[in-house]
């Protein structure tokens, strides 16, 4: 890391009178902070996403917002309507089973996106210039790309069925939009490992090699292994920001829980309900999320590593 | 030129590749101006979004605790919800209950969807970067600003001349990846149909049917767009980049 290390304190002594002056000094010229936001800034930049940070407190405000939702739409509830609370029960089971569709989608892509990253993320430290220069320049597209534009990508250009040796398989629309969901998953697990790759110390490597293990051994049996570690925590990042991307897929025409709230809402036809709503399903994304932002921070914490 | 034009009809009739944005003036002026919306649209966002940075960074050395609580809660609901709710949440929340004036006959909203989009994206953009401002002026030691205030600087100059710099070329890398976020982000004014490059080519496709050819081109457009940024903004950071820091 930096000159200035993170660990950087203050050290003030008093000179005795025959004591040169020092030629450097002992003050930082810039604190700590400088160095966790550049540390901050690479693994972002790694990562492709902003680290989801997520408190109780949240959860608690969260909660407050539905109270006055809910608190605004029971003043207007005329008489002869259902109260606040019968409405979302009826609604719930039908969010609920396309929340289930938004957490089966990021599944899927998470999946995706991660087996094929993980060649591509291989393929980036080959030795082969041809691979690794191709690898490269996927990946880049990927990330350049906004996710949306890889949304709809997906959606318009794959067909709607294909037919091999004469069956004829149908491709619903969410695993298109899943698909378009892996590409970009895909480009930042990729850069993902590649980043741990070159973050193990290149005496591990040499060590390796006065072991005799060839290349691939040495990839597979003792840097990947330790990749593991650091890779984890970005890679679950990335998973909660993918879930909360889901909804996205409401804007191509997928019914998950976002487009079905729209539904419900104009069904229900009442505008009172808007605020109660949306912040119910706020809340569903965030009991999900919060658990895994949580434990990312643990681990992260857990495998930092002191070099 | 024209042969450069007509080269493309000659494409179509020869290989069936239609791309209408090249030969016909008509939709080659439409995705001109969705490019130039989505230029503007990213380019005053960014402006903004500093903007905020800077001055919600000043906002939370404030002496008052209720302007760093609000600025705090400001920071969380921005960085912790999607920038899709957010979006809706101004369109369709804010702008249903602002007024409407009915000069031209028909109700026209007083705030725009490209006035929602603007504010709601800076916004967005611009919690993450009151956070990264933050760092980097926690990164000026209390000496440097000591020594200013010792040179009779106010403590608004101070900010202004002393830490703003000083911690700017230590907040570029973070601030630069917040940036190319936000450009990518700027899809999503699609969502309340802002004519920026993504709807409009929306609307070609659905126009022409040539949707393979259309999505092609907006990939590679966004691809160059967000590549130029990326390579720009790179090269400035290395030039200003404090001797010794970073990874």
């Amino acid at each position: 890391m930096s000159a200035g290390g993170s660990d950087h304190a203050i050290r003030t002594r008093t000179l005795r009178w025959n004591e040169p002056l020092p030629q450097t000094t002992d003050l930082p010229v810039l604190l700590p902070a400088a160095s966790h936001l550049a540390h901050a800034a690479a693994i972002e930049r790694t990562a492709g996403a902003f680290t989801l940070r997520l408190r109780p407190a949240h959860g608690v405000a969260l909660a407050v917002l539905f109270l006055i939702g809910c608190g605004w739409a029971e003043a207007q509830v005329q008489p002869g309507q259902p109260s606040i609370v019968e409405t979302l029960w009826k609604w719930t089971p039908v969010l609920l089973r396309g929340f289930l569709f938004n957490l089966l989608i990021s599944a899927v892509a998470m999946a995706a996106g991660t087996i094929v990253g993980l060649f591509l993320g291989f393929a980036q430290i080959s030795l082969l210039p041809p691979v690794r220069k191709g690898a490269w320049l996927t990946t880049h597209f990927f990330r350049n790309a906004p996710w949306l534009v890889l949304l709809f990508y997906c959606m318009f250009l794959l067909p709607f069925q294909v037919r091999i040796f004469g069956v004829t398989i149908p491709i619903p629309d969410w695993l298109k939009a899943t698909l378009g969901l892996a590409l970009p998953v895909m480009a930042n697990v990729s850069e993902i490992v590649r980043g741990a790759v070159q973050s193990i110390p290149t005496t591990q490597w040499e060590s390796a090699a006065s072991l005799a293990f060839n290349r691939r051994q040495t990839l597979w049996m003792i840097i990947f292994p330790q990749c593991i570690k650091r890779m984890l925590p970005p890679w679950m990042n990335l998973y909660a920001i993918l879930t909360m991307s889901t909804v996205l897929v409401s804007i191509v025409g997928v019914n998950e829980m976002m487009s079905l709230t729209r539904q419900a809402l104009s069904a229900e036809n009442r505008p009172g309900l808007l605020l109660a709503f949306y912040s119910y399903v706020l809340f569903w994304f965030f009991l999900y999320c919060y658990p895994i932002a949580r434990w990312t921070v643990r681990l992260e914490a857990r495998y930092a590593v002191n070099d | 030129m024209e042969s450069f034009w007509a080269w493309f009809r000659w494409l179509n009739d020869a290989t069936g590749i239609n791309l209408t944005i090249f030969y016909d003036p008509f939709d080659r002026g439409r995705f001109a101006s969705g490019l130039l919306v989505t230029i503007e649209l990213s380019a005053i966002c960014i402006i903004l979004s500093v903007a905020i940075g800077i001055v919600g960074a000043g906002l939370q050395r404030s002496r008052l605790r209720l302007t760093r609580q609000v600025v705090y809660w400001y920071i969380q609901f921005f960085r912790n919800t999607p920038p899709l709710v957010q979006l809706y949440f101004f369109y369709f929340g804010l702008g249903s209950m602002l007024a409407t004036t009915s000069a031209s006959g028909s109700p026209v909203p007083i705030v725009s969807n490209v006035a929602w989009a603007i504010v709601s994206l800076s916004f967005f953009a611009g919690a993450f970067n009151v956070e990264i401002f933050r760092s980097g002026i926690e990164a000026v030691p209390r000496t440097t600003v000591e020594a200013a205030e010792s040179l009779g600087f106010s403590r608004m100059r101070t900010y202004l001349f002393i830490v703003l710099p000083l911690a700017f070329r230590i907040s570029l890398p973070a601030l630069n990846n917040n940036l190319v976020n936000l450009v990518k982000t700027t899809t999503l004014a699609y969502a309340i149909a802002v004519p920026e490059m993504l709807y409009v080519s929306s609307q070609i496709w659905s126009d022409e049917l040539n949707v393979p050819e259309m999505m092609n081109v907006l990939l590679v457009c966004y691809f160059a767009l967000v590549g130029v940024l990326v390579y720009a903004m790179s090269r400035w950071e290395r030039a200003i980049k404090v001797p010794g820091f970073g990874v």
